[in-house]
């Protein structure tokens, strides 16, 4: 018998070929040449010091989202409003960036941690209407999306700035950015981010695997009633683990906020890194490393897929179309699973 | 501002802009009472929008005046076409169905954007030149008082997204179809044992889902966006989906969330020209729906229970 472990780490990798090749397939449906494309795409994400960083930027964001989704997964709850939860903490952190006026030591971590914090009420609120009154996570989270969206755009205009579409930057004792990161990426708007995403990464897996409180969140996920009946608070459980879970997205939200842009615009739409966020938990297997290594491959295909049009003249959807067929394939697990065996036992 | 004339200015938006949602949500019905999870519905409207725009441009010249209605029946078949991809990933091949959902969201927006550039050479269509137009509907809208209110510059695809309610919930309270369809989402196993087929019913539902997405996707494009972009089916598939839930998966009760929604999203819309509202800030009549629902969820409606087996795939056999 083939070991899970073995198809736990096989069933991502063979789905993220498969969806490459089908990207390829499509490109030469329409007459694109598969080779050059995927040429443009690899320059575009790793060519040169600014690609690389660039690409580092888009997987900072994602390794926190992804975070926020899998830890949510973990304890059996959908949080499809990291969404909502990133808009609230970078809005957070640009208030906290342009309101005080502290030393650097202090700022940046103070906005952070208010970041974190938004997010983590946002993540609250469905917590505990799940929790105490049964309210389905999935539709609150979804409609806290779309509060989020509309009252940080009020509040952009009516109290960060005077009438204006966005606000002014964050003060430099609050902002991530690096003059020595940028020197050395050729001016790409590489942060100190990373270190953070990756800290958060190494804290999910402590709590997971370390700790009884993330036992018991574990437990809450495979079987609420048996949590329940082996004397754990089911409720209590669950409202840490979307309170955490928004967390994590909000932290995403401070790493635009203070990393990469500085300010925040209204917006007409959502910033969609809550939702590329659950694509990178599920590639993920939700867990911290797998949700590392998948941040860096969608933020490799997004920032790189913008060289793609130029290059070799292919639309960048294609590399939407290619998440989203690996994606597939993921949620497939059971049809890879199944040929895989088919061909053991052809071996024998 | 008289009464009636409030309710005039009120009530036909209300119903344009719930329209679309009451089509989605009532595929999302039929598709979670069988027991697929279908959280693809914004995909599915998104597929709809597209090939409904794209049929609308392609087409105006040849059709005329029928061209929107066509284009809706063609966006409805391409859509029911595409969910298969979801029936075959949860249903055949046990996927998990909300990862099979988000994988046709991502794939609907990819492919329209992806094929939009194609076709067009850039991100968005051009405007469609036959969309639907408002109406006075004959005979209705001579009704003293009740008339204007609910006949009088209206879209006619308002009643039959209705009308379409009221027949779903017959098809699925009173016909052996809905029986059956509703034993495969309450407990497939006694369902199968019964001779019913639980993957042919699913696969059923998930179609019929899609073609009524598709039905919504396009409608919206041709009464409100007009156009195809990336931003032409921005959460409405989600908020159907929480009508879905909200109506208690139950057609009517799908269909007063839908209205209810649309509702509170013509209120942002013409709250300025309403006494009472003018004052009060656009923002809070914007995020009014979604609090409103939430509150709604946590107060009156209480625990929301889906069918019993929704989201599970069914192994034969197994207990």
């Amino acid at each position: 018998m083939t070991s899970n472990k073995l198809f736990n780490i096989l069933v991502p990798v063979i789905s993220v070929f498969i969806g490459l090749i089908s990207g390829a397939i499509i490109m030469l449906a329409f007459g694109y040449n598969p080779i050059e494309g995927y040429a443009a795409l690899w320059e575009g994400a790793f060519g040169d010091m600014y690609f690389v960083g660039e690409t580092i930027r888009q997987v900072t964001p994602y390794i926190l989202t992804g975070l926020a989704v899998a830890f949510a997964f973990r304890t059996g709850l959908f949080n499809i409003g990291a969404e909502g939860q990133v808009i609230v903490g970078w809005l957070a952190a640009i208030w906290v960036g342009i309101t005080f006026d502290l030393p650097m030591y202090l700022h940046l971590p103070f906005a952070v941690v208010i970041a974190a914090l938004a997010g983590a009420v946002w993540g609250f609120i469905p917590g505990l209407l799940k929790a105490r009154l049964g309210v389905h996570e999935v539709i609150v989270t979804i409609m806290l999306n779309y509060v989020a969206l509309y009252s940080s755009n009020a509040l952009i205009r009516s109290v960060l700035s005077d009438n204006q579409d966005k606000t002014e930057k964050i003060s430099s004792s609050a902002s991530l950015a690096s003059e020595w990161l940028q020197n050395l990426t050729f001016f790409s708007r590489m942060h100190y981010g990373i270190l953070i995403a990756l800290f958060a990464a190494v804290l999910m897996w402590f709590i997971i695997e370390r700790t009884s409180i993330g036992y018991e969140l574990k437990s809450v996920g495979y079987n609420k009633h048996a949590s329940k009946y082996a004397g754990m608070n089911v409720s209590r459980n669950i409202v840490l683990a979307m309170v955490i879970s928004g967390a994590f997205a909000g932290l995403a939200g401070s790493m635009e906020g203070l990393g990469t842009y500085g300010n925040m615009s209204v917006s007409s739409g959502f910033t969609n890194l809550g939702f590329d966020g659950i694509a990178v938990a599920l590639l993920g297997a939700n867990t911290a490393i797998g949700v590392i290594l998948a941040a860096f491959l969608f933020g490799a295909l997004k920032v790189g897929a913008l060289n793609m049009p130029t290059e070799a003249g292919v639309p960048n959807e294609l590399v939407d179309i290619i998440i989203a067929l690996i994606i597939f394939f993921v949620a497939s697990s059971y049809i890879i699973r199944w040929v895989l065996l088919r061909f053991k036992k052809g071996e024998k | 501002m008289g009464f009636i004339e409030l309710l005039q200015s009120v009530i036909p938006p209300a119903l344009f802009f719930s329209a679309p949602l009451i089509f989605t949500a009532l595929g999302g019905v039929f598709s979670e009472r069988s027991g697929v999870v279908n959280i693809g519905l914004e995909g599915l409207m998104v597929m709809g929008a597209f090939v409904g725009i794209v049929f609308n441009l392609t087409f105006a010249d040849v059709l005329g005046a029928w061209t929107p209605w066509v284009s809706i029946l063609v966006a409805m078949v391409v859509s029911a076409i595409f969910s298969i991809i979801h029936a075959v990933a949860s249903v055949s091949f046990r996927a998990d169905q909300v990862v099979s959902g988000v994988a046709i969201n991502f794939l609907a927006l990819g492919l329209g954007i992806f094929l939009t550039k194609q076709f067009y050479g850039k991100g968005q269509t051009d405007m469609v030149t036959q969309p639907f137009y408002t109406t006075d509907i004959w005979l209705l809208s001579d009704i003293p008082v009740l008339g204007p209110i609910f006949f009088e510059g209206i879209y006619v695809i308002s009643y039959i997204s209705i009308i379409l309610a009221l027949v779903c919930w017959y098809i699925m309270y009173k016909t052996p179809f809905g029986l059956r369809l509703r034993a495969v989402g309450e407990h497939p196993m006694a369902a199968d044992t019964n001779g019913i087929s639980v993957t042919k019913m699913r696969y059923v539902a998930v179609i019929i889902s899609g073609a009524f997405g598709g039905l919504g996707g396009s409608v919206f494009a041709l009464t409100i966006a007009l156009n195809f972009s990336h931003a032409t089916i921005v959460g409405q598939g989600f908020m159907a989906l929480a009508a879905v839930i909200f109506g208690k998966w139950h057609p009517l009760g799908a269909m007063g969330a839908a209205l209810f929604f649309g509702f509170a999203q013509s209120l942002s819309v013409i709250g300025a020209g309403i006494p009472l509202l003018a004052d009060v800030p656009q923002v809070f009549l914007l995020i009014a729906p979604y609090v409103l629902t939430i509150l709604a969820l946590a107060g009156f409606i209480g625990r929301s229970e889906a069918p019993r087996a929704n989201g599970e795939p069914y192994i034969k056999g197994s207990r």
